[in-house]
């Protein structure tokens, strides 16, 4: 009896009631950013769903961006940003992976790799429209025109750090023991890294891949003044080459609905498959884990 | 160390008396996979060079691209808010300011709301839902930023000038200061919209890295507060805020470096104008929306080089907030490597 008497005496006491108050409001709160933070997401994809649902047909993938005022398709912004990507993904994930490996396996702690590392983390989330900048003026400029292969570097700059921060983590992840075991055996340095550390980290290093995919397939910034736009089909890499994301920012901001509904459906495109890569490279690496 | 084990190899086979001949294949072997080894070491060293010269390479093409423009105006293009391409008279102030203005407006509101989102997965949160809570606010950062700007163009612009805008314009209209922030027309877009949405793009960075910071506090520490009577909010206040200071702070400048040099999502909605007004409702631009809208339509070459000498300081800003947050991160790792 005597104590639970105290207790509610020490209930009662304001400064325990104050202290219990604030600790229900900050949890309020807490709880209604949360809600806050997920309703965006919710309302975001929602409107995009509503609004891209609604102009998804074959024709977005059989025709190409129509003049204005008519109806057309997607398909060669389309197979233009399928080519950059692809390209970039080329050109920037064998860089990406062997400074990756520099870091992890050869120059662990020397004074290289520390500035490499945190060079590297500064490219990572520089401004991607100064990226397009340097392209413009290193291949732009001196060619004196926009063309395909200007975008694909763009992106290729964009594409190394992710890929050169997942293959450093990943291979990190891998058990010195494996390493040792190789040596003891008489395997020189870089058999051991080509035949053992990369199997051993192969779902990571597809994992960096895929993000960086998802990462560059829906860049515009630094497409707008090295691939610029095309309002026809072209293969050809050394003219401009159109790309879905400068195709959804031009008819987005153009007073024509069937432009505008063309962005949507573009947006819609995009953002499932860059939500798609993401999950598909979150499952690879959490199947590895268990 | 290799040359070592070839001579025990070889001893071995003199040993076992074997022919010449395999002794000497043996040789090559070994040669060819030191060959081999040597040029696999100098790929990836080469390869790491070649992001160090990346960077290098990025800083002296926007050093050359701006010179032109900077040679012309110096010091002063900083300063000024004059921005004419018909008389070629080009100043920086008035897209700093606005990319100044429009990151601060997202800071303001994407740090306390990342804090707190943070609090409640780290600390409230069922454990079940914990996972798939954080799934989905990393996929919003995943989300590409164009979706943020036709979004932020076709439905929170009208929403804002039909409902919010008007709202604040008629609640501050007799308050000294809030007056002159919430002035003018509701256009919609502006500075303020644009501020919004930025927010809604860094919430998902500051949130995931405070996330991952308060993780990696020891139990222990918060064992010890709860054992003397501390509220969950006591003990997230008073021992993993002060625990995390130097990481969450990081995470922050981490967050800051992508509002500043963010683009697509702000120039849908800035309304690109190059003058400075005190009304956050007011159109104005940033360094990435200028950049963005006028790049391929700019005439002339010192038109052409005013605009990457704005590339050249926005890279400057972005170089400076994010060696801060890098650092500030690295020591906090070395902190708890200890």
């Amino acid at each position: 009896m005597a104590t639970t008497a105290s207790k509610t005496a020490a209930l009662a006491s304001p400064l325990y009631a104050g202290r219990r108050r604030r600790n229900t409001i900050a949890k309020g709160l807490a709880f209604a950013a949360t809600i806050f933070g997920l309703g965006w997401l919710i309302l975001i994809l929602g409107v995009l769903l509503y609004k891209g649902v609604g102009g998804l047909s074959l024709a977005v993938f059989t025709e190409n961006t129509p003049p204005p005022g008519a109806a057309g398709g997607l398909l060669n912004a389309i197979v233009g940003s399928l080519i950059m990507t692809i390209l970039a993904v080329l050109i920037g994930t064998p860089i990406g992976i062997l400074a990756g490996t520099y870091l992890a396996e050869y120059g662990r702690h020397d004074k290289l790799s520390s500035v490499v590392r945190f060079i590297n983390d500064i490219l990572l989330s520089a401004p991607s429209i100064v990226i397009g900048l340097f392209v413009y003026e290193i291949l732009v400029a001196p060619m004196g025109h926009f063309s395909g292969w200007a975008g694909a570097v763009a992106l290729a700059v964009i594409v190394i750090p992710v890929v050169v921060r997942t293959t450093e983590d990943m291979l990190s992840l891998v058990p010195d023991t494996l390493r040792e075991a190789a040596a003891s055996i008489g395997l020189p340095r870089a058999h051991m890294i080509v035949r053992i550390a990369y199997r051993a980290a192969q779902a990571g290093i597809v994992t960096g891949i895929l993000l960086a995919v998802a990462r560059i397939s829906g860049e515009t910034a630094p497409l707008l003044f090295t691939a610029l736009n095309n309002q026809f089909f072209s293969l050809n890499m050394g003219a401009p080459m159109p790309s879905l994301p400068v195709v959804i920012f031009q008819f987005a901001l153009s007073p024509y609905a069937e432009w505008q509904k063309l962005a949507w459906t573009g947006a819609l495109l995009i953002t499932v498959t860059v939500l798609g890569l993401s999950i598909v490279a979150r499952s690879l690496t959490s199947a590895r884990k268990s | 160390m290799a040359s070592g084990e070839r001579d025990v190899s070889e001893v071995a086979l003199k040993g076992a008396s074997a022919p010449m001949a395999v002794a000497a294949s043996r040789a090559a072997v070994l040669r060819r996979l030191r060959l081999t080894d040597a040029i696999f070491h100098g790929l990836t060293r080469a390869a790491s060079l070649a992001v160090l010269a990346l960077l290098s390479g990025v800083i002296i093409a926007l050093i050359y691209g701006a010179a032109p423009a900077l040679g012309t105006f110096g010091f002063g293009f900083l300063f000024d808010e004059s921005w004419n391409p018909v008389t070629e008279r080009f100043g920086a102030l008035a897209p700093i300011f606005g990319t100044l203005v429009t990151s601060f407006i997202a800071m303001l509101i994407a740090v306390p709301v990342g804090l707190m989102v943070a609090f409640f997965l780290t600390e409230l949160c069922p454990m079940i839902l914990r996972r798939p809570i954080g799934i989905a606010i990393e996929l919003l950062a995943g989300i590409p930023s164009i979706i943020y700007g036709i979004w932020g163009l076709f439905v929170f612009a009208p929403f804002m000038q039909q409902y919010v805008q008007p709202l604040f314009i008629d609640t501050f209209a007799n308050v000294p200061i809030l007056s002159t922030l919430f002035a003018g027309p509701p256009y919609g877009i502006g500075m303020f919209t644009a501020g919004l949405i930025l927010a809604i793009m860094v919430l998902p960075f500051v949130t995931s890295i405070s996330r991952d910071v308060f993780d990696a506090v020891p139990p222990v520490l918060k064992e010890a507060a709860y054992g003397v009577g501390c509220t969950t909010w006591e003990v997230f206040r008073y021992v993993v805020l002060p625990f995390t200071r130097v990481g969450v702070i990081g995470g922050f400048m981490l967050g800051l470096g992508r509002a500043l040099g963010e683009t697509m999502a702000v120039t849908f909605v800035i309304g690109n104008a190059h003058h400075i007004s005190a009304s956050l409702f007011a159109p104005g631009t940033t360094i990435s929306a200028s950049i963005a809208n006028e790049f391929t339509e700019a005439v002339g070459d010192l038109y052409t080089s005013a605009l990457v000498a704005l590339g050249l300081i926005l890279f400057f800003i972005t170089f400076c907030v994010l060696a801060i947050a890098r650092y500030m991160l690295m020591r906090l790792q070395r902190q708890g490597g200890k």
